[in-house]
């Protein structure tokens, strides 16, 4: 292998600190150039998200509320029709989950009863806890048209009336957690409004 | 009590090797003795905790502060390898058996994906400095439990006669799957 | 060895996956499709690739005693990069896929490659060899995906074949060793 330069202590430095330099403005690059798409696929997943769970709006107001839990706060989508409040879309989560963290955006009707909703961010077990999205299973359904503060969410064997996914107990309840989260900051900031 | 959570959910619920599938390489390779596993373990749960401590510090205290989170992998991968030649350098003065007895696979817990993967998670799952420490050595039992488990089996597997094509990984692999099985036991304990 | 018999051996005669026995981490934790394993697979030829150039080109240049770390730099520099592209341009891959991205920094078959190949051979072997590993990495990976979706799921590529619920066990931690150690078993009877 003729040609390899001494291990010396300057050339040894002076290499890592090019191969290090060319990295990080190569990264640097990179990261300009997609930080944009990034932003836009992130928005775009959002505002899905917003459509899914609420009624038909024309515009909407961003606020952001102290969660009612105290720990921070929850995002809040207001949608408008003209000038009436037709919902409120809530990203909402719970850290309950089988694997942690759920994410997901729920739909409140103008009287806090539940439009829709729709996952966002989990890492729950594919074939079992996955089924809380839509695309895998209409389980979540079960949850439109209720109202938090009337009926109970939890599930049938805690004495509520949500059947829990078979198998997926865990992910269920967390389910229920982060429904729940998002109606107490919605009924203590929203409620009469 | 939290503690207890992060603990009993490394090292049974979520075991980084059974259900999360990180550090399979080291697992494969080293398992097939008790004791190398116990010294592998060892190893791990040494740069484990200390990379998860070096990393979440520059995390949060350099990335998040200069913005540049998007270097995280580099830094991460950087901080270890440098942790894992030290650790060698460290173990070849203070005990030159164990250093004898690890041989190669100490480089190897550089590319030991558990050690990246648990600096990673310690990040997502947003714990603090202490949950993190916890975090990490549960994670290195959880590693060592299933290693030693897996070790002892396969001390037994080579006295059974097993199928010629399956002879090896193979088997070790259905096997592997089997204690997986049973891991997935301890799913509704947290 | 020829060029095509440096792109080819990594598909069969010395699949990283099945036969080398590398990269055996993403090989269980992404496989729970078709798609997944292919996406990965895609991914990391991306990286082993374009690190095998980067490494055989400057070869010469790089210190021995600091050939690793040089290495490692370059290897995670490809992967941040394909971390962002991917977040910016196949955001729900990205999604799926999760850990395991950052992860191929330490897929003992990038660095292996580098290590013992590129860092000794010329751009356009180097090059070859890449793209055939990582291809075969692909493959190994796709099929895995492809099994466990089947018999998991009862799809392939998201689309439902077999109707109703199947052997749930192969989407799940167990199934990806047994499904993993059967087809190392039977590529090893297939080289003989």
């Amino acid at each position: 292998m003729a040609g390899k330069r001494e291990s010396n202590f300057v050339n040894m430095v002076s290499t890592l600190l090019l191969v290090s330099g060319v990295a990080a403005l190569a990264l640097g690059m990179v990261y300009n150039l997609t930080k944009g798409p990034i932003e836009i696929a992130k928005q775009k997943k959002q505002e899905e998200a917003i459509r899914n769970v609420l009624p038909d709006f024309d515009r909407i107001e961003n606020k952001k509320f102290k969660s009612a839990r105290g720990a921070d706060s929850l995002a809040f989508f207001v949608a408008y029709k003209g000038d009436e409040m037709v919902g409120v879309a809530v990203n909402t989560y719970t850290k309950n989950g089988f694997s942690g963290l759920i994410r997901l955006m729920v739909g409140f009707k103008p009287d806090g009863s539940i439009n829709n909703t729709s996952v966002l961010e989990h890492k729950e077990t594919p074939g079992l806890g996955d089924k809380m999205q839509k695309n895998k299973s209409t389980w979540s359904d079960s949850y439109n048209g209720l109202h938090p503060g009337k009926n109970n969410l939890k599930m049938t064997k805690d004495g509520g009336q949500i059947d829990a996914i078979t198998a997926a107990t865990i992910t269920s309840r967390a389910f229920t957690d982060a429904v729940e989260h998002a109606y107490e900051t919605f009924n203590q900031n929203m409620e009469g409004k | 009590m939290e503690y207890i959570i992060i603990i009993i959910s490394a090292i049974f619920v979520n075991n980084i090797v059974l259900a999360q599938f990180l550090g399979i390489c080291p697992f494969v390779g080293v398992s097939n003795k008790i004791s190398t596993s116990i010294g592998m373990g060892g190893a791990v749960l040494f740069v484990m905790t200390l990379a998860t401590i070096v990393t979440w510090l520059i995390q949060n205290y350099l990335l998040q502060a200069l913005g540049i989170q998007f270097l995280q992998t580099i830094a991460f991968i950087l901080v270890i390898a440098s942790l894992v030649q030290m650790v060698e350098i460290i173990l070849k003065k203070v005990s030159p058996a164990l250093y004898a007895a690890l041989g190669v696979f100490l480089p190897l817990i550089t590319t030991n994906c558990a050690v990246l993967g648990v600096a990673i998670l310690t990040i997502q799952k947003e714990f603090n400095l202490m949950e993190g420490v916890v975090f990490a050595i549960a994670n290195a039992g959880g590693f060592s439990l299933a290693m030693v488990v897996f070790a002892g089996i396969r001390e037994h597997l080579d006295l059974m006669e097993v199928p010629a094509g399956m002879k090896g990984v193979p088997i070790s692999l259905v096997v592997a799957g089997i204690l997986a099985l049973a891991f997935m036991g301890f799913t509704g304990i947290v | 060895m020829n060029q095509l018999q440096n792109f080819t051996k990594g598909l069969i005669k010395e699949n990283p996956v099945l036969i080398l026995l590398l990269g055996l981490c993403p090989a269980l934790g992404v496989t729970t499709s078709a798609i997944n394993g292919l996406g990965m697979g895609l991914a990391t030829t991306f990286v082993l690739t374009m690190s095998n150039i980067v490494v055989s080109s400057i070869k010469s240049f790089i210190p021995d005693k600091v050939r690793i770390p040089a290495f490692i730099v370059i290897i995670a520099s490809f992967v941040t990069i394909v971390e962002l592209v991917m977040q910016g341009f196949a955001p729900a891959l990205f999604d799926q896929l999760g850990l395991f991205i950052p992860l191929i920094v330490v897929n003992c078959i990038v660095l292996g490659r580098a290590e013992a190949f590129a860092s000794k051979n010329n751009l356009l072997t180097s090059t070859i060899d890449g793209l055939g590993m990582g291809l075969g990495f692909s493959f190994a990976l796709t099929v895995l995906g492809a099994i466990r979706e089947l018999l998991g799921s009862g799809a392939l590529f998201s689309i439902k074949i077999i109707p109703g619920d199947l052997m749930l066990v192969f989407v799940l931690a167990p199934g990806a060793f047994i499904a993993l150690g059967y087809m190392i078993a039977i590529t090893r009877k297939l080289n003989k």
